[in-house]
C-alpha cells in the first residue's frame, strides 16, 4: 500500500477498516463489506484528489512512491541503455541520461532521479543534480543532435544542488549553457514534468517544443518553503506560498508555460503507475509524432517563439507612457 | 519593426545619489574612512583609500560605460501587470508601485544604444534598488528584446548584472525568462555578435544561471558575490559555515568561471579594448549624437 499523506485521512480510515475485516476469517457477507469499503475508499480518493490546494499537490508531486524516470523507462521503453558521466569531472547520479526504444524508435531519453528508499536516496543525492549532471544532460543531447535522434526529458527534482562543490564546478555556468543549447538543438525535444520541476534545477534540462506536466507535478521559481521564510519570513508559511505562486498545472497551462496536462489516474500516478504511464505514453506518441516531420528551421524558429512568448505584452506586462518620453514600439 | 526614441541626458542631482547614503559624508564599509560624497561620484563610486566597490545605479552605469554619458533609453515604459495576482504580507502590486516612486524606474533594468569608445553597443544595467534586481516578465522583455536589438544592428551587447536572481512575485514566468533571454543569446553567439557580461554585486540565483554567466566574456568587479544558491541557503544545506571568499569573484577566477576581474576605473577601458580585439571598430563616420543609431547597421571587420 502506497504511503498515505496527512489530507488523506479519511481513506486512511476506511483502508484500516478493510484491514481488520481481511484479517478475521472470510465469510461472503465479510468479502461483501469489504468490497464495498474498498469501492468507498476509491471513491473518496478520486474525490479528495480531484479538489487537492496547491500545498496538497506539492506533496504529491513529492510522493516517495511516484513513478520516477526509471519506471517511466521500464514502461514505456525497451533496451535502455544508460550514458554515464560528462567527461569532465564525475557522473552525476542525480541525472540519469541514455538511449532507448520508443515504439520502436530510438530516442535519447535524460531525466532527474530522485530514490526511493534511503540508500537510493543518498546515491542519487535526493535528486539534486550537480554541474557534472547538467553537462552530460547535455553531452546526451548532443549525441541524440548527431544521430538525429528526438529527445524526451523527465523532469523530477526540488533544485540544483545549494552546496560548495555545486558552485565551484560552476553550477550556474552549466545550467545556464543547457539553456542556450537546448534552445538551439537540431531535433525534437520533449519535456515531461513528472514531479517536482524545482527552479532552475528543473529548468536545466527542461527547454523544448513542448512541455507536458503530469496532473499532479509542481513547477515553481522557488520551493513554496523557500518563497515563505524570504517573503513571510517564516517557513511555516508553506501553504500560502504554494498558493501564490500558481505552481499547479493548471495554473501553468494557464499562465502558457506548459502545454498540455496529462492525466493522473485516482489517487495520483503513485496509486497506480501503469495506468500513469499509459497516459504518458499516448501525449509522447502524439507530440513526437506531430514534431517529426518539421524541418529544423521551423521547429527551431516554433521552439524560440514559444520561449519568446512567456510573460507576453498584454498577459504579464503593459507599455506605459513614461514621464518626458521614452520609445514605444510603433 | 521601428522604434521611437528618446535621448536621455541624465541629470547628475536626481540621480546620482542612490547608492550612498544621505548625508555629505559616507563611511566606507571597507577601511572605514569618511568620504566625501562628491569625491566618490568623481571615482566612479569607488572609495580612493581601499578600492571598496560601493554599489552603483543602472544610470550611473549607463554615464560611466558610454560615451558623453549620453544614450539612447528602449522600452523604458514596460510595466509588470502583476500576473499572477500575487500577495505575501503585502501586495506584489504596492511593491511595485512602491518601488516605482522610490527608482523612477518602471522595472529593474535599463536597456540603451549608445558608444563606448566610439563602438556602438547596446548596453542592458540592472537595478538593484528595484526589488533586489530581480528578474521578472519585465526584466526579462527588455533584456531579450535588447539581444534582438543588437543582433539586427550587430552591435556588441553588454549586460552589467546586479539582481538577486528571478522575481518569486512573478512565479514560474520569472523563471522562463532565463530561457527566454538565454535562447536570444543563443542566436546572438551563432551570428557572431560580441556579448561581454559584467557580473556586479551581488548577481545570484537564475541571473548568474542564465546570461551572466554566457557572456563570450564574463568580467566581474572585484569582491562582488557572484553565485547560484545564496550562502545562507549553502549553510542551512552543508550545516557549516562557508569560507571566506566563497562565491567571490576572485573565487570565480580562480575556479575558471570568469575571464578577468577588472577595477570599475578601468571597465570602460577594458571593455573598448576588448571589443577592439574582438575586431569591432570605434564608428567615426557618422556623429556621435544617439538619434544617428536609428536603423545603424553596423557591419564590424571580420564578422
Ligand atoms: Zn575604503
Amino acid at each position: 500500500m502506497a504511503e498515505l499523506l496527512d489530507f488523506e485521512e479519511p481513506v486512511a480510515v476506511l483502508l484500516k477498516e478493510i484491514e481488520a475485516l481481511s484479517l478475521m476469517p472470510q465469510t461472503p457477507e465479510r468479502q461483501a463489506a469489504i468490497a464495498q469499503l474498498e469501492a468507498r475508499a476509491a471513491e473518496l480518493r478520486a474525490e479528495i484528489y480531484r479538489n487537492l490546494k496547491p500545498w496538497q499537490r506539492v506533496q504529491v508531486a513529492r510522493h516517495p512512491n511516484r513513478p520516477s524516470m526509471l519506471d517511466y523507462v521500464e514502461l514505456l521503453f525497451t533496451e535502455f541503455t544508460e550514458i554515464h558521466g560528462d567527461r569532465r569531472f564525475a557522473d552525476d547520479k542525480a541525472i540519469v541520461t541514455g538511449f532507448a526504444f520508443f515504439h520502436g524508435e530510438p530516442v535519447a531519453v535524460v531525466g532527474h532521479q530522485k530514490g526511493r528508499d534511503t540508500k537510493s536516496k543518498i546515491y542519487r543525492n535526493f535528486g539534486y543534480a550537480k554541474p557534472e549532471g547538467y553537462r552530460k544532460a547535455l553531452r546526451v543531447m548532443k549525441l541524440a543532435e548527431k544521430f538525429n535522434r528526438p529527445v524526451i526529458v523527465f523532469v523530477d527534482t526540488p533544485a540544483a544542488y545549494p552546496g560548495i562543490e555545486s558552485e565551484e564546478r560552476g553550477v550556474a555556468e552549466a545550467i545556464a549553457l543547457n539553456l542556450r543549447e537546448m534552445a538551439l538543438l537540431e531535433v525534437p525535444i520533449v519535456i515531461l514534468v513528472s514531479g517536482e520541476g524545482g527552479s532552475g534545477g528543473a529548468l536545466g534540462i527542461a527547454v523544448g517544443d513542448r512541455v507536458l506536466m503530469q496532473e499532479f507535478s509542481v513547477y515553481s521559481v522557488i520551493p513554496p518553503e523557500g518563497c515563505a521564510a524570504i517573503l513571510w519570513r517564516d517557513a511555516a508559511r508553506k501553504v500560502e506560498a504554494a498558493e501564490a505562486l500558481k505552481v499547479t498545472a493548471p495554473d501553468l497551462l494557464e499562465l502558457g508555460i506548459i502545454d498540455e496536462i496529462v492525466p493522473e489516474p485516482p489517487g495520483g500516478a503513485h496509486q497506480d503507475p501503469k495506468a500513469a504511464a499509459a497516459r504518458v505514453d499516448e501525449v509522447l506518441v502524439r507530440h513526437l509524432r506531430e514534431l517529426r516531420d518539421l524541418d529544423v528551421p521551423t521547429l527551431l524558429d516554433r521552439r524560440y517563439a514559444k520561449f519568446r512568448s512567456m510573460g507576453r505584452e498584454g498577459q504579464a506586462f503593459t507599455t506605459v507612457t513614461v514621464a518626458g518620453g521614452g520609445d514605444q514600439a510603433g | 519593426m521601428a522604434w521611437f526614441k528618446k535621448t536621455r541626458k541624465p541629470i547628475e542631482t536626481t540621480e546620482k545619489v542612490s547608492r550612498v547614503p544621505e548625508g555629505l559624508w559616507v563611511k566606507c564599509p571597507s577601511c572605514g574612512r569618511a568620504l566625501y560624497h562628491k569625491d566618490l561620484a568623481a571615482t566612479l563610486q569607488v572609495c580612493p583609500h581601499c578600492a571598496h566597490h560601493f554599489r552603483m545605479s543602472a544610470t550611473e552605469r549607463l554615464s560611466m560605460l558610454l560615451d558623453d554619458g549620453r544614450w539612447t533609453e528602449h522600452d523604458a515604459g514596460l510595466r509588470s501587470l502583476d500576473p499572477l495576482g500575487f500577495t505575501d504580507t503585502k501586495p506584489y502590486r504596492d511593491r511595485l508601485a512602491a518601488s516605482i516612486e522610490k527608482t523612477g524606474q518602471q522595472d529593474a533594468v535599463i536597456v540603451a544604444s549608445g558608444r563606448l569608445e566610439g563602438i556602438p553597443v547596446v548596453v542592458a544595467a540592472m537595478e538593484y534598488s528595484f526589488i533586489g534586481g530581480s528578474m521578472g516578465v519585465v526584466v526579462g522583455e527588455k533584456i531579450t528584446r535588447g539581444v534582438e536589438r543588437a543582433l539586427a544592428e550587430r552591435a556588441p551587447l553588454i549586460i552589467v548584472s546586479c539582481s538577486g536572481g528571478a522575481r518569486m512575485m512573478e512565479g514560474a514566468l520569472s523563471l522562463m525568462q532565463m530561457a527566454k533571454i538565454s535562447a536570444a543569446l543563443g542566436r546572438l553567439d551563432r551570428a557572431g555578435v560580441p556579448y561581454l557580461s559584467i557580473l556586479t554585486d551581488p548577481t545570484t540565483g537564475g541571473v548568474t544561471a542564465s546570461f551572466a554567466m554566457l557572456g563570450d566574456l564574463n568580467i566581474a568587479e572585484p569582491k562582488a558575490l557572484i553565485g547560484f544558491a545564496g550562502p545562507r541557503v549553502i549553510e542551512q544545506t552543508i550545516r557549516q559555515k562557508l569560507p571566506d571568499g566563497f562565491q567571490r569573484s576572485e573565487f570565480l577566477l580562480e575556479k575558471g568561471f570568469i575571464d578577468m576581474i577588472v577595477d570599475r576605473r578601468e571597465l570602460k577601458a577594458t571593455l573598448g579594448r576588448v571589443l577592439r580585439l574582438f575586431g569591432h571598430r570605434p564608428d567615426r563616420a557618422r556623429p556621435a549624437a544617439p538619434e544617428a543609431a536609428t536603423g545603424d547597421v553596423d557591419a564590424p571587420a571580420g564578422a
